[in-house]
């Protein structure tokens, strides 16, 4: 066996690749080979495997229903009988509150990550890729949200769509989209003038194809990096706009909420609005790891001294 | 302003159209901003699920007052009449009625707007007399332990969700140790006991040579300003330290050392003279964010800002006081990325 991972880690590291995807394939190993050797970045990676797993396990770890109230045992302190994080104010575990609560925190993320990042690089190849007056029209819309404060604007949205967790996603989105649209432009109007478009311009590729084949593939990357350096800060937006009782809706075991809830008794029993705090907090500072890890990797350039 | 003596000597030579033509664009790209902003506002306004009639009126009322009313807020002309109505409002200062006070909008925003800006410009202060140095010292000793705790630091920073650290501020520094006073501006028995001047309770307090009440106001802020104080700090420490380093690098700092130059010399005479301008910029932006980062804060310390006024009125669908609300935070944020970006295009000679 060892003698097999031997081979296949030569055949990863060729530098001959024999096939496009032999080509994919090595610069993906070396990629992770560097970004392996972040101790920082790997150990982001670790605790999002781990709340990755948690949200899919939840069933199996939450030790009691995160919805069942047990009013007779209310406000419990840490490490008391079958309840480790203690209770909240209408007895309810707090440990099994937050293994739910892992999947909406997931739930939020994912949707925002794919929503802004699309949006954004719709916007922006278009922009880059079309140039004149879509170009200019496209940038001063992007250049106006960008001008907004997004914690307020997204307040303004959910105030017009109504409190809840959809509307929380879809206004931390439309706060999100516009430097993606930048990244996104800035990438097109590098590669629109290089020679190898043009020869597929002169193939009769039409501006579709050359958007979605060959411009997309490009942008990914710095995409990427943007996404994951952002997500902390969509963890954060979430969690606030759930904290002020506009994200999700009690019961629902959010985060935010979850804090919210805890700051009635914060003086008398500190642990029911900390210990949600602390899973934010490890949640977000996981992906700022990682997202500085995947800069070094994949965006040398922007990468820090 | 030292910098502005220093380097306007260079602007003189640029061609004076060239100039009169980039204020033109820059006033347009202003106008054009400014005319997206409102008109944000003015779409979420009317998508929003309350009819304002109704919120006037009232749901007994009859059909004729209905009528009346309706025609009264304009909503019987074409939309594109409606914006420019309430663009004209907004330029006169008039957001309208708010259903909660019952006092026009602006006047609420006059009113607690000096909370606010009290309490960003002491948290961005705090910021720059910390921030400042640490980035310089983590750029100059690169690697180091210092570097080493700057980046946690920032790090904590960018990752810690702002009102779970003012509420652990509040349990420990106030519920626990009594350090400092607890949530709002002063406490009971200070309420209103100077004249508001500026607003500001510290500065009306100096004005006024009362000192136990600036001392009650000192303690309530202390807090909440530390706070806003850290995550401004974050950031500025990270950027300067990313100045200074591309500075440092440069050659010229390397010719000044051959020189025989002290390193002190070097560090602050040479470098960091040359990171002022884009310093500056940053700051303006982390007092932008800060205005906005207030929002959180100002909720778990119960104090009277824009930002407890917009949340309270979000949460009893005050639309009027919310759009108000976000139409001012959003031009003062427009307005001061617009100085920063000013500020960079006339000081450093490198932007033309």
């Amino acid at each position: 066996m060892p003698n097999n991972t031997g081979t296949l880690r030569a055949w990863l590291l060729t530098d001959t690749p024999t096939s496009r995807r032999h080509a994919k394939l090595s610069a993906l190993y070396q990629g992770w080979l560097s970004f392996r050797g972040n101790t920082m970045a790997m150990v982001g990676l670790g605790i999002l495997v781990v709340l990755v797993l948690i949200a899919f396990a939840a069933p199996l770890l939450a030790p009691h229903d995160p919805f069942a109230q047990e009013l007779g045992n209310r406000l419990q302190p840490l490490w008391s009988e079958s309840h480790p994080l203690g209770t909240d104010s209408l007895g309810r575990d707090i440990l099994s509150r937050l293994i739910y609560g892992s999947r909406i925190t997931l739930y939020i993320v994912g949707l925002v990550a794919l929503i802004a990042p699309i949006t954004g690089l719709l916007v922006g190849t278009v922009a880059g890729y079309v140039g004149g007056w879509t170009d200019q029209i496209l940038m001063r819309i992007t250049d106006i949200f960008l001008a907004f404060p997004r914690l307020v604007l997204a307040l303004a949205f959910v105030a017009a769509l109504g409190a809840g967790i959809e509307n929380a996603v879809l206004a931390i989105s439309l706060t999100a989209w516009p430097p993606y649209a930048r990244i996104a432009r800035a990438e097109t109007l590098t590669i629109r003038s290089s020679d190898y478009i043009s020869a597929i311009q002169l193939q009769g590729a039409g501006a579709l194809r050359i958007i979605t084949k060959h411009i997309w593939p490009l942008c990914i990357s710095s995409l990427i990096v943007r996404v994951t350096l952002d997500m902390a800060g969509i963890i954060l937006a979430a969690a606030g706009l759930g904290f002020l009782g506009l994200g999700a809706q009690p019961p629902s075991p959010e985060w935010g909420a979850m804090i919210s809830e805890g700051r009635r008794f914060i003086l008398d029993h500190w642990w029911v609005a900390t210990v949600p705090g602390m899973a934010i907090f490890t949640v977000s500072l996981a992906f700022n790891l990682l997202g500085d890890g995947l800069r070094d990797v994949l965006d040398p350039k922007d990468s820090e001294h | 302003m030292a910098i502005a003596k220093h380097n306007t000597g260079g602007r003189q030579q640029a061609p004076l159209e060239l100039w009169v033509r980039a204020t033109f664009l820059t006033l347009g790209s202003i106008i054009v901003t400014m005319l997206g902003l409102m008109f944000i506002t003015f779409v979420i306004g009317r998508v929003m699920p309350i009819d304002p009639v109704l919120a006037i009126v009232g749901e007994q009322a009859s059909k004729s007052t209905y009528d009346q009313a309706y025609e009264q807020l304009g909503l019987d002309r074409p939309i594109v009449v409606q914006f420019f109505i309430y663009v004209w409002d907004v330029i006169h200062g008039d957001f309208g009625k708010s259903l909660l006070t019952a006092r026009p909008v602006a006047d609420d925003i006059k009113r607690v707007f000096p909370a606010t800006l009290e309490l960003a410009t002491l948290g961005v202060f705090a910021g720059i007399v910390l921030g400042v140095p640490l980035g310089v010292i983590a750029a100059v000793r690169r690697g180091s332990w210092i570097d080493q705790v700057a980046r946690v630091v920032a790090l904590v920073g960018y990752s810690m969700p702002i009102f779970w650290l003012g509420l652990m501020g509040l349990l420990i520094f106030y519920g626990i140790l009594g350090w400092v006073g607890g949530p709002g501006r002063v406490g009971i028995f200070y309420v209103d006991i100077v004249p508001s001047v500026t607003g500001m309770i510290l500065v009306d307090s100096i004005l006024d040579r009362n000192w136990a009440v600036f001392k009650d106001a000192l303690s309530h802020i202390i807090l909440p300003a530390s706070l806003l104080g850290y995550y401004s700090l974050a950031y500025i420490s990270r950027m300067t330290r990313s100045f200074m380093l591309e500075q440092l690098s440069a050659e010229y700092i390397t010719t000044a050392r051959v020189k025989g130059m002290s390193e002190s010399a070097v560090i602050w005479r040479h470098a960091f003279k040359n990171i002022r301008v884009q310093l500056i910029t940053v700051i303006a932006l982390s007092y932008a964010n800060l205005l906005e980062g207030s929002v959180l804060t100002e909720i778990i310390f119960s104090w009277p800002g824009i930002g407890s006024y917009i949340t309270t009125a979000l949460l009893s669908a005050d639309m009027n006081a919310v759009l108000g609300g976000t139409v001012v935070v959003g031009l003062i944020f427009i307005l001061l990325n617009i100085f920063s970006d000013l500020l960079y295009k006339v000081f450093d000679p490198r932007a033309k």
